[in-house]
């Protein structure tokens, strides 16, 4: 049923900060790695070594230049699906494909009862939605629904593959309806915000705004710099000399 | 948004159809177009035709087409769904309605009261359609209060001038039908000017501030994610037809209303055999005018996940 859920019992998302988010594009790469295996695959890759590239990925990383008054600084900024609480993208689906979980609020979609209308996608503000053209059918971020509730996996692994590969520790996944969670705390602590409040998809993913720039220069100047190349003459020879 | 050319003929095709039944099933059923038989299979052979000839269109761009049947289901909450839903309750009354007008010569009793259904179900279906691009919020263009007017009155209008040639070829038109289908020509004319005025002023509070959560000063794209175009950019981020926006938008004005428009009042001055071929014209010329006014619509509709792309 494409109508949405009343009520989730859990509300399982990511916390993304910006701030220690370096752009290393290796979430992405473990995100495909896991899921054109897993259970939205394939994530059809289309010419993968010709000029025109093209193929299905659920994380993407852009980079952005923020600049205020305070100066500018480069974002890294991971793109995914939010698993929104009121998801258009569900609620659009004519055949019933797109569903939003009761048990955990996953957005998902049954890949037997896509048509590959693409409506979905239209109705995604945040370009969650990739369409494989070699399956037609429209695929999606899953959350991982596969690791997170995996017995087969070691306990500390059950968690999305992007986030499971951040070296930054830039992702965290959590249940975001609880308020004692980490995640929830987290979010608390450092002021999370919603991605295009004004759409009123109410997204579950959260983002970190980079920390405030700092006031404080370092106080240590370094020291300067020895010429690299040795200097020849007398001068030189009493500098070697006297360095041995 | 990428116009898929499946799409724009199956809106413009089955708008001119839904219009063109709704105006024989409420005109015939009041007696004020004649049981003729020829004009009956003409005329509602073309109304369903379009409106067959559209949705199978609509098929041509799905992924998994074998699957359409699938689209039925879930009325509830999809307007798409509602769409194909509506579309097909209407071939019924427009059926029962076609073969008592056809086969039977008659367009009263029980005739009159499918006509007046298959108008129904023609409104109903022609606003779900509208509902489906007014309903999307990603894209500020179609999710406006012009959206679903728009959709009605352009299946009105090209009902009405494709009815007009009808009676015209068959030689029971009236100065009342020509003068009827310029007006809302007219209308048509009015109201795609004043929603090109209206997104022409339109304030998007979504930015690429919001987008990124990035609060104050400006948010400039530095890298893409990826250096060909993806789904995403193929599909929202369709940039051609903005270029060529205002030259597109007088191909519009002249093809789907000034010409049409101009070739109406003559027929209206005009006696036979002038007045048929101009009426004819008329509703083939605003057809073309239509397919480019639909294609523009999608073209220069702007997605927010350009956003993320510094477009």
């Amino acid at each position: 049923m494409t109508c949405l859920p009343t009520h989730t019992d859990k509300r399982l998302g990511l916390v993304i900060d910006l701030d220690t988010c370096v752009g290393c594009q290796a979430c992405v790469t473990a995100c495909k790695e896991w899921n054109t295996g897993g259970h939205m695959a394939p994530l059809t890759d289309i010419d993968p070594y010709g000029g025109n590239v093209d193929g299905v990925w659920f994380n993407r990383v852009h980079s952005y230049e923020h600049t205020t008054e305070m100066g500018g600084r480069t974002v890294n900024f991971p793109r995914s699906c939010l698993h929104c609480e009121t998801p258009a993208c569900v609620t659009v689906c004519p055949t019933g494909a797109s569903y939003k979980r009761a048990s955990d609020g996953i957005v998902l979609i049954d890949e037997d009862k896509c048509i590959g209308c693409k409506l979905c996608s239209w109705a995604c503000p945040y370009g969650a939605r990739e369409f494989d053209t070699d399956v037609g059918v429209m695929k999606k971020c899953t959350l991982c629904v596969d690791r997170i509730y995996n017995d087969n996996l070691a306990e500390e692994d059950r968690v999305p593959a992007c986030v499971a590969a951040c070296p930054t520790s830039a992702r965290h996944f959590g249940d975001l309806g609880d308020p004692l969670s980490a995640v929830s705390q987290l979010v608390a602590e450092r002021g999370g915000v919603d991605l295009m409040p004004e759409m009123g998809y109410h997204p579950t993913n959260k983002y970190l705004p980079p920390r405030a720039h700092t006031t404080h220069a370092a106080s240590v100047t370094a020291s300067a710099l020895e010429p690299v190349r040795a200097e020849g003459g007398f001068l030189g020879w009493v500098d070697r000399m006297l360095s041995n | 948004m990428h116009p898929a050319f499946s799409v724009v003929f199956f809106t413009t095709a089955t708008g001119a159809g839904y219009g063109l039944l709704a105006l024989l099933g409420v005109l015939a059923g009041i007696g004020a177009i004649p049981a003729d038989f020829w004009l009956g299979l003409i005329s509602m052979g073309l109304a369903l035709g379009l409106i067959a000839a559209g949705l199978l269109s609509s098929t041509g761009h799905l992924g998994r087409p074998e699957r359409a049947w699938r689209a039925f289901s879930q009325w509830r909450s999809s307007w798409l769904s509602r769409e194909g839903v509506a579309s097909v309750a209407t071939f019924v009354p427009a059926g029962l309605f076609g073969m008592g007008w056809v086969l039977l010569g008659r367009t009263d009793g029980w005739v009159a009261v499918t006509g007046l259904l298959a108008a129904v179900g023609a409104v109903v279906t022609v606003s779900t359609t509208g509902m489906i691009y007014a309903s999307l919020k990603p894209i500020a263009q179609w999710h406006s209060r012009f959206t679903l007017p728009a959709y009605l009155i352009f299946s009105a209008m090209t009902g009405s001038v494709l009815l007009n040639a009808l009676l015209q070829g068959f030689a029971v038109g009236s100065k009342a039908m020509v003068a009827f289908s310029l007006l809302l020509t007219l209308v048509g004319w009015g109201w795609k000017l004043a929603t090109w005025r209206y997104n022409g002023r339109l304030e998007i509070p979504t930015t690429a501030n919001t987008a990124t959560g990035l609060a104050g000063g400006t948010v400039r794209s530095l890298e893409w994610p990826h250096t060909e175009e993806n789904y995403l950019l193929k599909e929202m981020g369709f940039r051609i037809a903005r270029k060529h926006a205002a030259k597109l938008r007088q191909i519009i004005q002249l093809l789907a209303f000034a010409l049409p428009v101009l070739l109406l009042v003559t027929a209206f001055v005009l006696p036979w055999p002038f007045a048929p071929v101009l009426s004819a014209l008329a509703a083939v010329v605003q057809f073309v005018g239509m397919l480019v006014e639909r294609w523009l619509f999608f073209a220069e509709a702007k997605h927010t996940v350009t956003l993320y792309y510094g477009r």
